[in-house]
This record gives structure tokens, C-alpha cells and sequence, in this order.
């Protein structure tokens, strides 16, 4: 054994061992190792900014996480609501009653009316909505959790911070100590703000919820996925299965690739200029909304499903054809099914991008101040982005924490929506 | 021995050159091509020309292939064995840049007509090729699949009894009786194979095509199917493109030598193996080119 290894090596025309030799593989396992050490640096750079980002939120929205409520109780007086009409009471009084009752000592007009303020002006109108839902409450007395003012709900989070001297502050000492009484007695009270994502949208930010936004959210996508994701499949059958190779199908492909990096912006300019303004669409619609995010997302989808079909081996075609199956059973009953999961996954990632897409809603109008959900596509909605982008304007205190809330919404309906595709991918990848 | 081979060797390169000076080289052949058929003839191919773009893949090839027999076609990689074969039941119409000029006639009726069309004759003439191939579906599905699309059975008892016929006849039926709701993909190489066999029996072809279906199958499966090929044969014409030329000795009747895109050769299997007429054919199955 030893003889052959010897001859062998006497046979050798390279010297292996030689420094010079040991030098360059010394220096190859060093750029292995820099490559590893750059990737790595890549990855931590973009987990730490994105950890930044995230972290930054959390911490600003962490003050909207909780609304302050104060437990009062309302006598729904039948002097002042009639039973006929319980939509039309003189709720105000209501509520300033069942305020003024915990601070007997106050007679001053303009106190009264400034103590009533610590409860956020929606407060009637929520006591209204609730003896409308529940008229059997007439002449009784109920005991209601109704928030704060967004002045009061700072305060009660420390947002608002009391060392300060009075001049800089929005809350003065004397409300301070109205405000104290209501703490005293145990009425204050902490819950989690479900508000955020059940109310509707309201220029009170202790009210103002994300309701009409997701919903609008939701028919957009809708819209968009009906338009994109039937149009796409057929455009990637077609450049796939059945497109020879011409001239004029390397300018569609191009011109495809090109409409994906389109700035959002453009789209918003053409949905404006033709869908509002040739075809008369209604403005802040769903219907539109989607419609223009289709052409975004378009792209997107026919380019995954393209790839997904590129890769069904070419074995099953011919397997197919071979048993005298004619093109679109090739297509029907292999092709497609199998290339499904990729063109899925393909479809939930543009639907995610347009999920967040702000520009285009903007431009035809769906940043409007809209307090009710939307009941149909065509009626006026806003979109998870654009309110957003709208409570960002708004000068209220409450509102800063409330933006970094929704965005989390947003990240957290774009964080389901690509688990989604993932798990799709890996469920229904099929191994040949 | 050794100088002997090389001038060997030149011979045949001045013969290649030689045809292709002459232009579109006539293989000798094709005048006489079904003297030794001794069945009744299935296909018979006239003057095949395939062109690949500008490429010629086929010069000119005539042949006849029996029926309830075993054609094998051998020849080195590229000689446009596969080509021929997929010329027989129209498997290059998909490709795009394939151009088949030449008659081919099954039973006697020409099948590159407009009036022919190619999805029923793949019904007819079935396909296995080099890689199993089954789909990604149930044993059941992937054998029930040819019959449902061209409406072989009137409701599912028949069509089940199809199903159960094929696989029998595949020689599969006692090892997956058990099993037919399991994803075909899930069966070994040799099984794999076995089932895309019993897929193209379930339409009840006429003729089956073979592109070196053992080539990816140990020596035990491969037996397997040699001797299911060699009972298939009684019902239908096989035809078989194989580099194994043992494997074109052992299962044929009936052997064309392909070399270069021109049919060099064609006769009884014995006869080509033990005293052909073409020095190519000589110098390839001694092993001498390929």
C-alpha cells in the first residue's frame, strides 16, 4: 500500500507542500472566509435598521395602546329622550349631568362647561348610539366606560407630564385637580384601546378608529386580485405555453418588465385622468382604487406566474402530449395546477405591495375624511396608507401615537399576507 | 491491430465527407425497405426530412416497421434516432422551430395531413419516454387519465376495469392493488416506469414508441420491462430507441442503424448484429465508433 503511495508521490509533477503553495490556499480560505463576513454584515445591517424602525414604532405607539375611559353613570332622563325618538335626545345634558354630579361644589358656568370637557366630546353621541341599540335602557340609570379627551387621555398617560409648569402646558392645575377627583374616587379606567381598529375614522383622536380604513383596505384588494390575478395567468399562459419567439413578443416582455418599475405615482395620474375623468368613475371608490393597483400589480403577477410555469419540468408536458392530450388539457390539467403555488405566492406579494401602496389612492382621491365604512366598492372609502398619511397631518396629540399604531397595523396585515405565501409555497411544493 | 482501426477510422470520415459533398446524401436502404418484413406493416415511413431551425436533424430516411413486433433503432448520440421516432406519432409538431417534410403512413393512411389530427393520433400511438414521467397525481388518476380525456369509458366501473387491465398488463397491478389513491411519483424508477407504460396502454394504442425507457433503471427493472415488452408485442408494434445494443439484441426483431441523421442499415435483428452489410454498422456495434 505504502509503495503505491510512494510511487505516486514520486510520480507527483506539483509540489503541494510547497510555501508558496500553502501560502494560496491560506489566502483562498481567507476570501471564503471575507465573503461569510460580508454576508453577514449585510444581513445584521438590514435586521438592525429594521429592528430601528420597528422599535421606534412600538415605542411611539405604545401610548395608544390603552384609552383612558371614564366610568360615569347616565340617566337616560325620559324628559329629555323621547321613546319615540331616541336618536334625537338632548344627550349633552345627559352626560354634563352625570359629570356635575361628582363635583357638587363647582357653580360657575364656564367651569362646569370646562370640567365636562375632560370627557371627550364623542361621548354623547356614544350614549346616544347605545340607548338607540338598546332602548330598553329609557328612564333607567347605566353605568358607561366613555373615553377621555385627548388633553385628559395624555395626561392619564403621562404624555402629558404635570411637573411642567402650568404655561406649558394644555392642561391647567385647576383642571389637574378636577381631573384628580375622577382618579380619587376609582372612576379612571385603562382598557385596551380595541377602538383603534373597531371605530370609524373622527377628527377626535380619542375615537378615531381604523375600521373604514381596513375595510377599504379590504375591497381594494379585492377588486385589485379579481382584475390582476385572472389577467395575469392568462398573459403568462399566453407568453409561455403558446408565443413563439418574435419581435413583437420580446417588446411585450420588455414593456412588461418596464411596467413594473413604473413609479406608483403614474398610475395614480392615469386612474385619475381615465378612469375618474373619461369613464366618470366615482371618486374615492374602492372599485377605482383597485383597479388602479391592478396595474401595479399586474406585472408582479405575470412575471411569478411566468417563472412558476417556466419551471414545470418539461417531462410532465410531453408525458401529457404524449397521451394525446391536446394543448389546453396540457395546460388545464398539469400545467397550471402544478405551477399554482408559485403564481399564488407570486400574487400575495403584489397584493402586499399594493397593500402599502400610498401614492396612486392619493391622487385619486381616497385621503378623504370619510367616518363611515364603506358599504359597497363603489361608495367612498380610505385605505389603510392613506389614513395613515392623513392622521400624520393632523395637529392633535393623540394622533402621533395613533399613526405608529396603524402603521403596526398595516406591518402586521403585510407580515400575515407574505406568512401566507410562504407557507403556500412550502405546503404545495411539489418535489419531482 | 492498431493501425489497422485508425484507417478504419479515415474510411469512414471520407464516407461522411463524401455524402456531404454530394449534397442531401441518399441512404441505399431506403430503396429496399420491407423485403424482410415478415408481419403485416404498421408504419411506413417515405423520405424523412427533419430540420431543426436551419439545422438538418434527418436526411431522407424511408423505413417500415411491422407490426405485433419489436423495431429497435440504434446509433450513436445525436444520429436522430429520437427525431424519427417522434416523427411517427407527430411529438416534433410541438416543438416550434421543427419543420418534418416526408410521408408517413400508419395503416396506410398518410398522417401528415391537415386532415389528421395530431391529439388523436398520440390516442393511437403511444408514448414512454427516457425519464419516467408520471404525472403528479394518483396511480389511479395517472392511469385513468388517457381514457377520461378521449372518452373511453362510459361510467366508472368501466372505467376502473380499464384501469385495472392496464396495470395488469404493465405487470404493476399485484405490487399497487393496494395503493391506487398514492401519488404515482412515490413508486421506485422501475415501477415509475412500468406505470407510464400501463398510462399509454389505457387508451388502447396501436403502436408504442420507447425513447431508451431503461436507460434510468437498474438491471433488475430493466429485465421487467424487457419482458413486458416482449408480451406487449403480441397485441401492438413497439417501437425502441436504445443505446444498449445488448438490450436492441435481446428484445427486437427487427434493427435500424442510425448514424449522422441517415438510416445506414436496416434488416433482422440477427442479420445486423452478426453479418451487416454497411461498414458503419460494423464498426458500431463493435464498438469501434459512437
Amino acid at each position: 500500500m505504502t509503495d503505491i503511495l510512494d510511487k505516486i508521490d514520486s510520480k507527483a509533477l506539483h509540489d503541494w507542500n510547497s510555501p508558496e503553495n500553502r501560502r494560496r490556499v491560506q489566502k483562498r480560505y481567507a476570501r471564503d472566509r471575507l465573503l461569510k463576513i460580508a454576508g453577514l454584515t449585510a444581513i445584521g445591517l438590514a435586521v438592525l435598521l429594521l429592528g430601528i424602525l420597528v422599535t421606534s414604532l412600538l415605542y411611539s405607539a405604545r401610548s395608544a395602546v390603552t384609552q383612558s375611559m371614564v366610568e360615569l353613570e347616565y340617566f337616560i332622563d325620559p324628559a329629555k329622550v323621547s321613546r319615540d325618538a331616541p336618536e334625537r335626545g338632548s344627550y349633552r345634558s345627559i352626560v354634563k349631568k352625570a359629570v356635575l354630579t361628582h363635583y357638587p361644589e363647582v357653580t360657575n358656568r364656564r367651569q362646569q362647561r370646562k370640567i365636562v370637557k375632560i370627557l371627550s366630546g364623542g361621548v354623547s353621541y356614544l350614549v346616544r348610539d347605545h340607548v338607540v341599540a338598546n332602548p330598553d335602557v329609557m328612564g333607567k340609570t347605566i353605568s358607561l366606560k366613555l373615553p377621555l379627551s385627548d388633553p385628559f387621555d395624555q395626561l392619564n398617560k403621562g404624555v402629558i407630564r404635570r411637573d411642567l409648569p402650568e404655561n406649558q402646558r394644555r392642561v391647567s392645575d385647576k383642571e389637574i385637580a378636577w381631573f384628580d377627583v375622577m382618579v380619587k374616587k376609582d372612576l379612571i379606567h385603562n382598557p385596551i384601546n380595541w377602538g383603534l381598529i373597531f371605530n370609524n375614522d373622527s377628527r377626535r383622536p380619542e375615537v378615531a378608529g381604523l375600521r373604514g380604513a381596513i375595510v377599504g383596505s379590504f375591497y381594494i384588494l379585492l377588486v385589485c386580485f379579481l382584475i390582476s390575478f385572472p389577467v395575469g395567468i392568462a398573459a403568462a399562459v399566453y407568453l409561455e405555453e403558446f408565443a413563439r419567439k418574435s419581435r413583437m413578443n420580446d417588446i411585450i416582455e420588455v414593456n412588461i418588465n418596464n411596467l413594473a418599475a413604473v413609479p406608483s405615482v403614474v398610475f395614480g395620474l392615469l386612474g385619475l385622468a381615465v378612469f375618474l375623468g373619461f369613464f366618470g368613475l366615482p371618486r374615492s371608490a374602492p372599485l377605482v382604487g383597485g383597479m388602479v393597483l391592478s396595474l401595479m400589480t399586474l406585472p408582479t403577477i405575470i412575471i411569478a406566474a411566468r417563472a412558476a410555469l417556466k419551471a414545470v419540468p418539461p417531462s410532465i408536458r410531453e408525458a401529457a402530449l404524449g397521451m394525446g392530450a391536446s394543448r389546453h388539457q396540457v395546460i388545464q390539467h398539469h400545467v397550471l395546477p402544478l405551477a399554482m403555488p408559485g403564481i399564488l405566492t407570486g400574487t400575495i406579494i403584489g397584493l402586499a405591495q399594493a397593500l402599502g401602496e400610498t401614492a396612486p389612492l392619493l391622487l385619486i382621491g381616497m385621503n378623504a375624511f370619510i367616518t363611515s365604512d364603506p358599504g359597497s366598492i363603489m361608495e367612498p372609502a380610505t385605505a389603510l396608507p392613506t389614513q395613515i398619511y392623513s392622521w400624520a397631518d393632523s395637529p392633535e396629540r393623540g394622533f402621533t401615537s395613533r399613526t405608529s399604531a396603524a402603521i403596526i397595523v398595516l406591518l402586521g396585515f403585510l407580515v400575515i399576507m407574505n406568512t401566507v405565501a410562504i407557507i403556500l409555497r412550502q405546503k404545495f411544493e411539489k418535489k419531482w | 491491430m492498431e493501425p489497422n482501426m485508425s484507417t478504419e477510422y479515415l474510411d469512414i470520415a471520407n464516407l461522411e465527407n463524401s455524402n456531404v459533398e454530394q449534397g442531401r446524401p441518399r441512404s441505399e436502404a431506403a430503396e429496399t425497405p420491407d423485403i424482410t418484413l415478415d408481419t403485416d406493416l404498421k408504419f411506413r415511413a417515405r423520405n424523412i426530412d427533419v430540420f431543426y431551425d436551419t439545422n438538418q436533424a434527418l436526411f431522407d430516411v424511408s423505413l417500415d416497421i411491422g407490426d405485433n413486433a419489436i423495431t429497435a433503432l440504434i446509433g450513436p448520440s445525436g444520429c436522430g434516432k429520437t427525431t424519427f421516432l417522434r416523427c411517427l406519432n407527430r411529438m416534433n409538431d410541438v416543438i416550434d422551430i421543427c419543420r418534418v417534410t416526408g410521408s408517413v403512413e400508419l395503416d396506410g393512411d398518410e398522417i401528415y395531413t391537415d386532415k389528421v389530427d395530431p391529439v388523436l393520433l398520440r390516442a393511437r400511438v403511444g408514448m414512454v419516454f427516457q425519464k419516467p414521467n408520471p404525472f403528479p397525481k394518483s396511480i389511479f388518476d395517472n392511469v385513468a387519465y388517457g381514457p377520461k380525456i378521449h372518452g373511453l369509458a362510459a361510467d366508472k366501473t368501466e372505467l376502473e376495469e380499464i384501469v385495472v387491465n392496464s396495470l395488469k398488463k404493465a405487470g404493476l397491478f399485484d405490487e399497487v392493488k393496494d395503493r391506487l389513491a398514492e401519488p404515482g411519483t412515490g413508486l421506485s424508477g422501475g415501477q415509475q416506469q412500468r406505470l407510464c407504460i400501463a398510462r399509454a396502454i389505457a387508451t388502447q394504442p396501436e403502436a408504442i414508441l420507447m425513447d431508451e425507457p431503461c436507460s434510468a433503471l437498474d438491471p433488475i427493472a430493466t429485465a421487467r420491462i424487457e419482458e413486458l415488452m416482449g408480451e406487449l408485442k403480441e397485441s401492438l408494434a413497439i417501437v425502441i430507441v436504445t443505446h444498449s445494443m445488448q438490450q436492441a439484441a435481446r428484445v427486437s426483431q427487427r434493427t435500424a442503424f442510425f448514424h449522422l441523421g441517415t438510416l445506414v442499415e436496416c434488416g433482422e435483428t440477427e442479420q445486423i448484429f452478426t453479418n451487416p452489410h454497411d461498414d458503419r454498422t460494423q464498426s458500431y456495434i463493435t464498438g469501434r465508433i459512437g
